[in-house]
């Protein structure tokens, strides 16, 4: 997609870009590029001691079976993650466009979460599924669903996707809200005119005119989903019960983070970063193509 | 009212006059009224004398303080003292060029120090091979028990005669699930408690190597008969639900307050918590054991942090160091620490002191902490020292969770452990091995 | 409306209701919590419904009588910075990224793909593994404590460029058309035309860019050793017990409760605003 218009001038496009372009080389690609570095090498904590290792930490992922079974974790997470929070937040979205009388309120209560600190929202999710004394859990438990999440492989990750979902609903119903909301009337009117149902101008009219921003919240759901939700899973799960809800940027956080094997850890972020890329390429390859501007 | 108003502003006029004084700073992790004791802490030395000012800073919870604490060092900005968790013990160890050890800085400092002074399993944790004192041990707590006392007395047990032993634990709940009870056992912390507590206190290995006091080269040995039979035990009362597992780490403790589990074993720190918010009368008691095992029960292993003095400081600041070291491990404000937080006392005098103040009298089972401590420690209770510990302990869980869940046996479980446990530890040697 | 349908409004509102009770649920939790005892929330079940220590509890999280270390540390203070650090991030991020998909979008210039995958890229390389370099880079440029180094490694924002972008592909051509006809240069353009259609993304992406400002934990835990320069969120998190110690949810729920009003209220606040916008754009 790109403009048939377009102004000329030899330095203005690149003072305007320069700006993102300093920070971002600063922030991220010379940090990362040091992440990189590290992936090729095994150093206790504080870098007093270096030593190049080759593509030894790889191979060490490489036979690590357990690793390899995150890859089918994560890819069951975050297809749940972008579907669930997709269709529930479009659905909210559609009938929030709907209301007349009270809509204000409505978007206020949906939108509210969203304001709430991730470290906090860990805290949340764990007070009310806590085994047994958790207000949902004992709920549960009263209706006659045994839940326990803590020896239940499905359990847990049920749980670890409806927490992630949660704390992305928000994000994804504001823009979907705005896209619907930026659709013209006048096509939503013609259509009723011709006598169109709402099921049915929902698909031939809404649903392609949001095709933009849905492309654009698949994107992000999904970048979410495999970088933005490894705190979710430490407060939740810690990535049990064994390892079902270890996902690949889970195990990143971890060995990095809390178990300083920077070596590891940065050899699985390069990993992280391959497929990434090579997903949104697809994306952008095959789904912008489809996508109606 | 006026006379906070005036102590603050003498409190300001002296920090003006005293703008000489050394900065010592010093980054922890306590949160909530153990943040409050630290700064007491550090309030309480800066009013002793007025060369040094501690300056505590909360850098978050263990991991995110010693991340902050890497990323600091590497470029410069490191802290004085670094306050690390157990487990990040090796770690440290390890990174010999980033750290000083406490032993050479009070002996640099000339301050009066005797390793002697310090109750043995919770100092000779932190100790190195040649007996030098590596880090300073802050706050340290142990595995005990607790049990509800009501539970006990309407299921017909003795609530005065806690069970001793794993014998005893499983008949105890047994009548307790007869009289009722849904969850008669649960476990905090299990890898702690099931296997590195549970390893000291029966005098069995941990892993080779004195659990790697020895070396980098240690491997474990949590698959040892006596081990084995621990685990399945336990499955067998899983099975029949008399032990229900509620969690890693701390999350099962508010099952015991809420009065769901009659029985928890987790950490000594628990204490303070139990008795503000458990409805119902509880007591305390030493960890369970096996009475045919020679040697047990010996002593428990202890879990907690120990302040870190980091490398490339100026001389006058590490004597700061050493003096604000001294004054924290007297025996006065030890007891007092010790009374306030649940943490152990590091000193003989300190707990001799407490005793004397009737203190353990008055607050009946804050005493089993402590007693089973302050026994001569022997090569296997000493502690466990094994590199990338952080990510050992999560196969333990994972590997005992699918014990629990009954898609393993308890065999099958720790073997799974070892070998994976000791493929972590080779790495960590060979990444360590060069300085 | 376009029509009326009685029936499917009464569903709409069922949907709504459910989505609502769904979607609120853990905070009104948070609100009942931070008006109970800290021993009537540790019992089971939970009392659902809110208690009679609402006063108690918000005094003693706004006076730090009863919260341990955490409410005992200036939370004004503490609200001032997180405050200053959101704005200097949301508007820094929605200015640096106009312009940069300005210039992607009506500009014809070298390496300008290769420009756009490189911002794009940065949505995907995880904090915590560039989190110790990116560290040495503002301890070395000297910004250790200061708002810059709070604010500046995270004004860069592939969300936000992707976003304008998505945004100025949908504007017709005829407006630029239009403008060039009338000798409009690039600047001009872009402030007379643009921007103002832009009006309603720019508000959805304050708010998105403001909470996420507000948000920030690790970060300033990392950059800051002054604890002067500590944001609410630390504050809160230092409430939190992480062991077996006790702990006082009813204060530390409180205390969340006051944390999450500026940005609950931007959100409110804007959204008026946005829906403002949004009807404007449709005349």
């Amino acid at each position: 997609m790109e403009k048939r218009v377009v102004f000329r001038s030899s330095w203005l496009p690149w003072a305007l870009i320069a700006p993102q372009v300093v920070v971002i080389t600063l922030f991220f690609f010379w940090p990362a590029a040091q992440a990189l570095v590290q992936s090729l090498q095994q150093s206790d904590a504080f870098g007093t001691s270096v030593e190049w290792v080759g593509f030894e930490n790889f191979v060490n992922l490489w036979n690590d079976a357990t690793y390899l079974a995150s890859f089918y974790t994560t890819a069951v997470f975050s297809v749940s993650v972008a579907v669930v929070g997709l269709t529930l937040s479009l659905l909210l979205a559609v009938f929030a466009d709907r209301v007349v009388k009270g809509a204000l309120a409505y978007r206020t209560l949906l939108i509210w979460p969203y304001a709430v600190a991730p470290a906090v929202a860990g805290v949340l999710w764990l007070f009310m599924f806590a085994p047994s004394v958790g207000v949902v859990s004992y709920t549960l438990r009263k209706l006659g669903f045994e839940w326990n999440h803590l020896l239940n492989g499905n359990h847990a990750m049920t749980l670890v996707v409806m927490a992630a979902v949660w704390k992305q609903i928000s994000y994804n119903f504001l823009f979907f809200l705005a896209g619907l909301q930026s659709i013209p009337k006048s096509l939503i009117e013609a259509a009723a005119i011709d006598g169109a149902r709402p099921w049915r101008r929902f698909w031939t009219i809404v649903f392609p005119m949001l095709s933009p921003t849905t492309f654009f919240l698949l994107v992000i759901n999904i970048v979410y989903a495999f970088f933005d939700t490894f705190a979710i899973i430490d407060s939740a799960t810690q990535g049990g019960p064994g390892k079902d809800t270890v996902i690949l940027v889970y195990k990143v956080y971890y060995d990095g983070f809390k178990a300083m094997d920077l070596g590891g850890s940065a050899a699985q972020s390069v990993i992280l970063m391959v497929i990434v890329v090579a997903l949104t390429v697809i994306q952008f390859r095959f789904v912008e193509k489809k996508v109606n501007y | 009212m006026r006379l906070k108003f005036s102590a603050v502003l003498f409190a300001s006029l002296a920090s003006l006059s005293a703008h000489a004084q050394t900065e010592i700073h010093f980054w922890h992790s306590m949160t909530a009224v153990n943040g409050e004791w630290v700064n007491d802490l550090a309030k309480g030395f800066n009013a002793s004398q007025t060369k040094y000012k501690v300056i505590p800073t909360f850098k978050g919870v263990y991991d995110e303080s010693l991340t902050a604490a890497m990323a600091a060092f590497r470029s410069g900005n490191a802290p004085h003292i670094l306050q690390v968790f157990e487990v990040g013990t090796a770690t440290m160890m390890a990174s010999r060029k980033a750290i000083v050890p406490v032993g050479e800085v009070m002996k640099n400092a000339g301050v009066k120090f005797d390793p002697n002074a310090y109750i043995p399993a919770v100092a000779g944790y932190y100790t190195g091979a040649n007996g030098q004192m590596l880090s300073f041990p802050f706050n340290s707590s142990t595995t005990v028990f607790y049990y509800n006392k009501d539970a006990f007395k309407a299921a017909g047990l003795d609530p005065n005669a806690p069970p001793k032993t794993w014998i005893e634990v499983a008949q105890a709940a047994a009548k307790l699930k007869a009289s009722g009870h849904q969850c008669p056992l649960t476990i905090a912390w299990q890898s702690w408690t099931q296997l590195e507590s549970f390893s000291a206190w029966h005098n069995v290995e941990f892993a080779s190597k004195n659990n790697g006091f020895g070396g980098l080269d240690a491997r474990m040995k949590v698959n040892s008969p006596l081990h084995v039979r621990h685990i399945e035990n336990l499955a067998n009362m899983a099975k029949q639900g008399l032990f229900v597992y509620k969690g890693r780490t701390s999350v099962p403790e508010p099952t015991f307050i809420s009065g769901e589990c009659a029985m928890i074993t987790t950490s000594s720190g628990f204490y303070g918590n139990a008795k503000k918010n458990a409805k119902f009368d509880f007591g305390l008691s030493t960890l369970p054991y096996y009475p045919d095992v020679p040697g047990a029960p010996q002593n428990t292993v202890i879990g907690g942090a120990s302040l870190w003095v980091m490398a490339g400081k100026k001389p006058e600041e590490y004597k700061g160091v050493a003096e604000f070291f001294n004054y924290v491990s007297s025996p006065e404000v030890q007891s007092e620490s010790h009374k306030r937080t649940g943490y152990l006392p590091i000193t003989m005098a300190a707990f001799e002191l407490t005793e004397k103040s009737g203190y353990y009298k008055e607050n009946p089972g804050t005493d089993v902490a402590p007693t089973q401590m302050i026994r001569k420690t022997t090569d296997k209770s000493r502690g466990i020292r094994l590199g990338n510990y952080v990510q050992i302990r999560t196969i333990e869980d994972e590997e005992l969770e699918q014990v629990w869940a009954g898609k393993k046996t308890a065999k099958e479980a720790l073997d799974a452990i070892v070998s994976r446990g000791n493929e972590l530890i080779e790495r960590f040697e060979k990444a360590n091995s060069k300085n | 409306m376009v029509e009326r349908r009685p029936l499917l409004t009464a569903f709409t509102h069922l949907v709504l209701i459910l989505g609502v009770i769904v979607v609120a649920f853990p905070l009104y939790l948070t609100f009942v919590a931070s008006t109970q005892t800290s021993q009537a929330i540790v019992q089971t079940p939970m009392p659902l419904l809110p208690g009679d220590q609402l006063v108690e509890n918000y005094t003693a999280a706004l006076t730090g009588t009863g919260g341990g270390a955490g409410a005992k540390t200036p939370v004004g203070r503490m609200m001032v910075v997180s405050l200053i650090s959101a704005l200097i991030i949301s508007l820094g991020k929605i200015a640096i990224s106009l312009l940069s998909a300005f210039a992607i979008v009506y500009f014809r210039f070298p390496y300008r793909m290769f420009f756009f995958w490189m911002i794009f890229i940065t949505l995907m390389l995880p904090v915590e593994v560039r989190i110790g370099p990116t560290y040495k880079v503002v301890a070395d440029l000297g910004m250790l404590d200061t708002y810059a180094g709070l604010t500046i490694p995270l004004i860069a924002s592939a969300t936000a460029t992707f976003l304008f972008r998505q945004f100025f592909l949908t504007v017709p051509e005829e407006l630029l058309e239009a403008a060039r006809m009338d000798g409009a240069g690039p600047i001009r353009f872009f402030k007379d035309v643009l921007l103002p259609l832009s009006a309603t993304s720019i508000a959805a992406l304050f708010v998105i860019q403001f909470i996420y400002g507000w948000n920030q934990y690790l970060w300033p835990l990392l950059v800051t050793t002054n604890e002067n320069m500590y944001p609410v969120v630390i504050g809160i998190k230092r409430m939190i017990s992480g062991g077996d110690s006790e702990m006082q949810w009813n204060i530390v729920m409180a205390t969340a409760m006051l944390a999450m009003v500026p940005p609950a209220l931007v959100v409110i606040l804007m959204q008026k605003w946005f829906v403002k916008g949004l009807v404007d754009t449709e005349k």
